[in-house]
């Protein structure tokens, strides 16, 4: 199935609960209430037509007035994907995990929780996986200041090149 | 007479040990030489990488994705150029997909022979990592020349690849290929048919196809559990469907479905099917530019996409959000090694802690490219 015609099929069978579908090019994309991305995602695993068995990629994006989680599902049996995503309130962001449907959602949420701060409810073991547990901070936030230094060890290095992220865009 | 008295003891693999293939840790509980759980420990090679996709622009990024899986760097390139391309709407012409193709291809008989090479080691056989690696100092010396560099390339560019094969590369290629098919029959009877080998490998680590696609597990990995899915062939890219080539899969041949030896010869098949398509590849390649007209500013409308590239360690995910500006918004990689970390700790339940070392080694781990 086209990634379109699989929004509509969601679209028909849970309603206002899907905020919005994109035809944004090149790849068209789906919005769901986070209260009912569960549902939804158990639907597109379980219905017979989309039967998405493998959550390819899961991540997520800071759009500075919001947190958005992008999941990429596919189904290896009938060889189509589809897009849906999630928009959580940039100071608080909660949603419910997906790992109970897709087990490789446990590291791929743990790495959104690491780099974004958004919390997984639910999930069986939600630590910080690529940086260390002390880190403050989010890095992929786009108002992350990365601190000057880390228990004594500088994070700047004395070169005359300038630092990246002070070179104005 | 009293009972034998065990206790559970928690073991300390890592960072900086010989057999985890970069820097990983393992938090080991085990009762005597059985494994009740192993729980990894990755970040040591977090580079933010995609953090600096935000800062360096779309071109600027090219050299950066090298770092992000330095073992197989044409894929990144190739998957980085590829989700630009893609939201440009450019067109590769050609002969700079075929160069992409040639050059991808000799990447991943590279990567697979230091897989293979190092299974070995893991296990304590060391003449076959010398051999192996022997043949890829080879594949290295023909890369060198045609990008000047031997392991970080940077070959590829947006629209296309940076250099054409110089003159007489390609009759020097065709030459290793035809050094290259006998010598995997060479290394096969040396080691893959070795007794002792295949008992430490055979129904080590099984995973079946429905744990595979549940934990998201690509490439060799998948296929090793005996699912015939390989994205060149089945959502094809660049100019593969033109070649003819076979997907091995793990059919259980020394014991259960999808365990280590499973996945070893799904990367020593893969080789000769890699060699089949550079055969091919090198002897059709047109004529024509390598790359397509692509500004310096390169400013790609704004819009999401995903590209897939079946990479040495399997289907890499190239997620890429664009805002019309020239620095992409966010880009993610979703890249094998990760998910294949992500079940280590199911696999281990039970394991020895030598099994261990296997199930890494067969799962084809490379930590930078966990990290990134």
């Amino acid at each position: 199935m086209e990634p379109l015609a699989i929004y509509q099929r969601l679209k028909e069978r849970f309603a206002d609960r899907v905020v919005e579908i994109s035809e944004s090019k090149p790849d068209p994309f789906c919005v769901v209430d986070p209260a009912a991305i569960v549902e939804v995602a158990r639907f597109m695993r379980d219905d017979p037509e989309l039967a998405m068995d493998c959550l390819s990629n899961e991540s997520g994006v800071d759009y500075k007035d919001r947190i958005e989680v992008v999941y990429h599902l596919f189904s290896y049996r009938l060889r189509h994907g589809a897009v849906l995503k999630v928009r959580l309130a940039r100071d608080n962001p909660r949603v419910h995990t997906l790992e109970e449907l897709w087990k490789s959602a446990n590291w791929m949420e743990r790495e959104i929780f690491d780099l974004l701060g958004v919390t997984f409810e639910g999930h069986s073991d939600l630590r910080r996986i690529l940086m260390p547990e002390d880190w403050p901070g989010f890095p992929l936030r786009k108002d992350f200041v990365e601190p000057l230094e880390y228990h004594g060890i500088s994070t700047v290095r004395e070169s005359p090149i300038i630092r990246l992220d002070t070179k104005k865009k | 007479m009293s009972t034998f008295h065990t206790e559970e003891m928690t073991l300390n693999m890592g960072p900086q040990h010989p057999s985890t293939h970069g820097v990983l840790r393992f938090v080991v509980r085990a009762d005597g030489e059985v494994m009740r759980e192993a729980v990894p420990d990755v970040g040591y090679l977090h580079r933010s990488i995609e953090k600096i996709a935000e800062k360096v622009g779309y071109h600027g990024f090219m050299p950066y994705t090298d770092r992000v899986d330095y073992i197989c760097a044409m894929f990144t390139n190739q998957g980085w150029g590829m989700a630009c391309e893609r939201l440009a709407g450019i067109e590769v012409p050609r002969r700079g997909e075929y160069c992409r193709v040639i050059a991808a291809e000799f990447n991943r008989i590279a990567s697979h022979l230091l897989s293979v090479g190092t299974m070995g080691m893991d296990i304590g056989a060391m003449t076959p990592f010398t051999h192996a690696l022997r043949e890829r100092e080879m594949i290295n010396d023909l890369i060198e020349e045609l990008c000047g560099a031997r392991l970080t390339f940077n070959y590829m560019r947006i629209g296309g690849v940076a250099w054409d094969l110089p003159p007489g590369w390609r009759e020097k290629a065709l030459a290793y290929l035809d050094h290259f098919d006998p010598i995997l029959d060479e290394y096969n009877s040396l080691i893959s048919y070795n007794k002792i080998y295949i008992e430490r490998l055979a129904n080590v680590g099984v995973i079946t196809p429905e744990e595979a696609i549940g934990y998201n597990l690509v490439g060799p990995n998948l296929r090793g559990s005996g699912i015939k899915w390989d994205i060149r062939k089945d959502i094809p890219y660049s100019v593969y469907p033109e070649f003819e080539f076979d997907v091995p899969v793990g059919k259980g041949e020394w014991g259960a479905l999808g365990d280590s030896m499973d996945r070893y010869m799904v990367r020593i098949r893969e080789m000769k099917e890699s060699a089949r398509i550079l055969r091919q590849a090198l002897t059709q390649i047109p004529p024509g530019p390598v790359l397509a007209k692509v500004p310096r500013n390169f400013k790609p409308p704004a819009g999401e996409c995903q590209v897939r590239v079946e990479s040495g360690r399997g289907d890499m995910g190239w997620y890429v959000v664009s805002d019309g500006t020239g620095y992409p918004w966010r880009v993610h990689v979703r890249t094998g090694s990760f998910a294949a970390m992500g079940i280590i700790q199911k696999l281990s339940k039970g394991l020895m802690i030598a099994d261990l070392v296997t199930v890494i080694a067969s799962l084809d781990v490379v930590a930078p490219e966990i990290d990134r």
